[in-house]
């Protein structure tokens, strides 16, 4: 049998499929990173199922939630503003981009403040701590995962917008801006699954 | 046709730059290179195999004659559970990172993973992780109290891991470290994925991709649906244990059985994250040392794919005693018997590869059909175990110790070994000596039976996992001794390997490009290869590329 014994053979040359296009691994890497941050989403859901009416002292959801309709209402058309934002970008409207930026974070403060705003009534009102029951247990945990991933998600945003008002942002970074949509759009769809579970169901 | 004079450039410039010792410690430490970095991986590996292995002789020295006081039954609940826990975190997922990190860009023709500085990222966060955990050991209770690794088991059952029955810090220790190597193998993991699916050099379809990548792709998307669960199990313990959540507290009403769930739904489909790789250096060495084509690849992915389907659906075989009903564990029951269909179809494949094949009995071989065996024994008892009326039996005996470790070693173990065989020319251009490897071979195989073929024995006749003593005239005394002398074998078998590693790098035969004559593109560039890897992208046109430039007259693609 031959033996290969110097670099010479390469490249190995051979018909070659063309196009060879492969996928944008921005894409692709973050596509595997809401799998995995699914199944922890999963994992902090189940517990949540697992535990709807087993604390063995009060208060209850019933008792002390309320629908948290406009916050709701903001976080999901965020989605929409970041989705123009992307494409203003791909048309090369970098003033259309920043505005639409600008309105997506302003969004998904306004929703992080009436999280805020709801904890502090349900701690300083009702006196439902992570520490009372099982509910609080269960309830602090998981909406408090998912506003860790808003929080994370208006940084990266908040950068974006900086970098865009001071005109960083061109029309080449379209790619790398729709990656970080495509986590935003994440955050919001486990949003509605966090809304039934905790606001419709465990009421 | 020689390299560019851009990337002699560059080569200069690395052998030019970093002579001085510190500037070589600084080029590892702030490496992106993957080569680099599966490197880094399997010696960090390496010295907590050493580690962990010395827990484990500890207890076969403790278990080997009844009622021993060689060790307190607090440092033996420490022993087992380090034992158990850096094996699993901080053994097995980083060597097989550590493989995959090496191999993955070499065999699908490309000169890194997708995202270097995640690379670098996972690694140091894995390797910060293990040394946390070992920290345990002078900064778990109260100031740098020596002694007070954790001691729950590597499983941490509920509520043995409230702050009642676990005071101080071992616990969180332990958290914090499977946590953090947690992050890192999710890091690798999408890195992995990514790279396989985006940076494949020109013609290498999916269908034309080496089975090595392919399982490492099974293998990290198992670890995004099996890792990321533990990583919020261990967020849920730290609640409970740091701010009064009540997840697995029973005194609230919380559930000891849901920690046993989320456990296990990773525990089990770690098993698989761990064998993948294993069946991955199978698929590659079988086949070039029995000088035949893999028989069967679309079979082989097939089979691959659906373990990995299959196996998030039978993680509570490993509850059975726990009282989930008759439903639950009948459905766990088929779940668990269905694995053995892909298995056996591997388990065939390989057969049939070497069927009729030109066998060459060089040391990865031999450690190849010695894991054949092996696996093959290992799934017999898996599917013994499965059936739950003969799990209720001997559930938590060491019958299920012998088994696991049969998968973990018998199988997984060997397969490194024979990898590190197979490749280490590659890695250093030099030839491991092949009569050190075949005393490392026999040393190991002969102590690897001797300590778990007789570990399933006790096991039947009544012998419990984790105690730590025993009275004598229960039939065990003799077995156990057998037990720990096979230890013993298997370690001298291990400390061969090392030396061979370190001798052969300096004293071993100049390897060149292709010692084994195989056929995949690692083998095509220099070995160790060049920073770049590839001089110019290759470009493919069947499985077997170098086949088709050693044998023109035959290519492969006229098979496909």
């Amino acid at each position: 049998m031959t033996t290969i014994t110097t670099a010479s053979r390469i490249p190995i040359d051979g018909p070659v499929e063309t196009p060879w296009k492969l996928p944008y691994r921005g894409n692709v890497g973050m596509a595997c990173l809401i799998i995995a941050e699914s199944a922890i989403f999963i994992i902090f859901v189940v517990a949540y199922i697992y535990y709807i009416g087993k604390s063995l002292s009060g208060p209850t959801p019933a008792q002390v939630l309320e629908l948290p309709i406009f916050g709701t209402i903001c976080l999901l058309s965020s989605s929409i503003f970041v989705h123009f934002a992307v494409n203003n970008l791909r048309k090369d409207n970098l003033r259309g981009c920043t505005l639409n930026l600008a309105a997506t974070v302003l969004l998904g403060t306004i929703f992080l403040a009436t999280t805020a705003q709801e904890w502090y009534h349900l701690i300083h009102d009702e006196g439902l701590t992570i520490k009372t029951n099982l509910f609080g247990t269960t309830y602090y945990s998981l909406v408090g995962l998912h506003a860790t991933h808003v929080v994370v998600g208006l940084i990266m945003l908040s950068l974006t917008l900086g970098l865009s008002l001071t005109g960083h942002v061109k029309e080449e970074h379209s790619e790398k801006l729709e990656v970080l949509s495509l986590y935003w759009h994440f955050v919001d769809a486990v949003w509605v699954v966090v809304f039934l579970v905790v606001y419709v169901i465990g009421r | 046709m020689t390299t560019t004079p851009v990337l002699e450039a560059i080569d200069e410039t690395l052998e030019t730059q970093g002579r001085p010792p510190l500037n070589v410690i600084y080029e590892w430490l702030t490496t992106v290179d993957h080569k680099k970095i599966g490197l880094m991986y399997i010696v960090y590996a390496l010295i907590f195999l050493v580690i962990a292995g010395f827990e484990a002789i500890l207890m076969r020295i403790q278990l080997a004659i009844p009622n021993n006081h060689f060790v307190s039954p607090q440092v033996f609940n420490q022993l087992f559970t380090m034992h158990g826990t850096t094996m699993v975190f901080f053994m097995g997922m980083p060597i097989l990172f550590g493989m995959g990190n090496y191999l993955v860009p070499l065999m699908i023709g490309a000169r890194d993973m997708a995202f270097p500085r995640l690379n670098a990222f996972s690694f140091w966060i894995s390797a910060f992780a293990g040394l946390l955990l070992y920290f345990s050991y002078i900064g778990g209770s109260g100031l740098y109290a020596a002694g007070s690794a954790p001691d729950v088991g590597w499983f941490a059952y509920a509520p043995l891991t409230s702050k009642v029955f676990s005071p101080g810090h071992s616990t969180d220790y332990w958290t914090l470290a499977v946590f953090l190597s947690g992050v890192g193998s999710i890091g690798t993991a999408l890195n992995i994925v990514t790279t396989i699916l985006c940076m494949r050099c020109k013609g290498m379809k999916m269908s034309r991709m080496p089975l090595l990548p392919w399982l490492y792709l099974v293998m990290s998307g198992l670890v995004f649906v099996a890792v990321s669960p533990l990583t919020a199990a261990q967020i849920m313990l730290t609640l409970d244990r740091y701010l009064g959540a009540h997840f697995f507290d029973t005194q609230a009403g919380g559930s000891a059985i849901l920690w046993m769930h989320f456990f296990w739904i990773f525990g089990h489909p770690e098993v698989y994250v761990l064998v993948l790789p294993a069946f991955a250096f199978a698929n590659e060495i079988i086949p070039v040392f029995s000088r035949k084509a893999m028989f069967g690849y679309p079979a082989m992915v097939a089979a691959s794919v659906s373990i990995g389907f299959i196996s998030l659906s039978v993680w509570a075989h490993h509850m059975f005693t726990a009282g989930l009903g008759p439903a639950g564990n009948t459905f766990f029951v088929f779940a668990t018997m269905v694995i053995s269909v892909p298995t056996g179809i591997k388990i065939f494949n390989w057969l049939a590869t070497i069927w009729g094949g030109k066998i060459i009995f060089a040391v990865p071989m031999m450690f190849m059909i010695a894991f054949l065996f092996q696996f093959l024994i290992a799934g017999l008892t898996g599917i013994m175990l499965s059936a739950a009326p003969f799990n209720w039996q001997l559930s938590a005996s060491y019958f299920v110790v012998a088994h696991f470790h049969y998968v973990l070693v018998g199988a997984i173990v060997f397969s490194l070994f024979s990898a590190f065989y197979f490749w280490y020319p590659k890695v250093t251009g030099r030839m491991m000596s092949e009569t050190l490897g075949k005393w490392h071979f026999w040393l190991f195989l002969i102590g690897f039976h001797l300590t778990f073929d007789f570990m399933h024995v006790p096991g039947i006749l009544g012998m419990p996992r984790r105690i730590y003593t025993y009275e004598a005239g229960r039939g065990w005394d003799t077995l156990n001794f057998i037990v720990g002398v096979g230890a013993i074998f298997q370690a001298a078998g291990t400390l061969v390997l090392v030396y061979n590693m370190i001798h052969s790098y300096y004293k071993g035969k100049e390897a060149g490009h292709d010692p084994w004559d195989a056929w995949t593109l690692e083998w095509s560039v220099p070995s160790p290869p060049p920073s770049y890897n590839f001089a110019i992208e290759p470009t493919v046109s069947s499985r077997r590329p170098l086949w088709d430039i050693k044998h023109p007259e035959d290519p492969d693609a006229d098979y496909e």
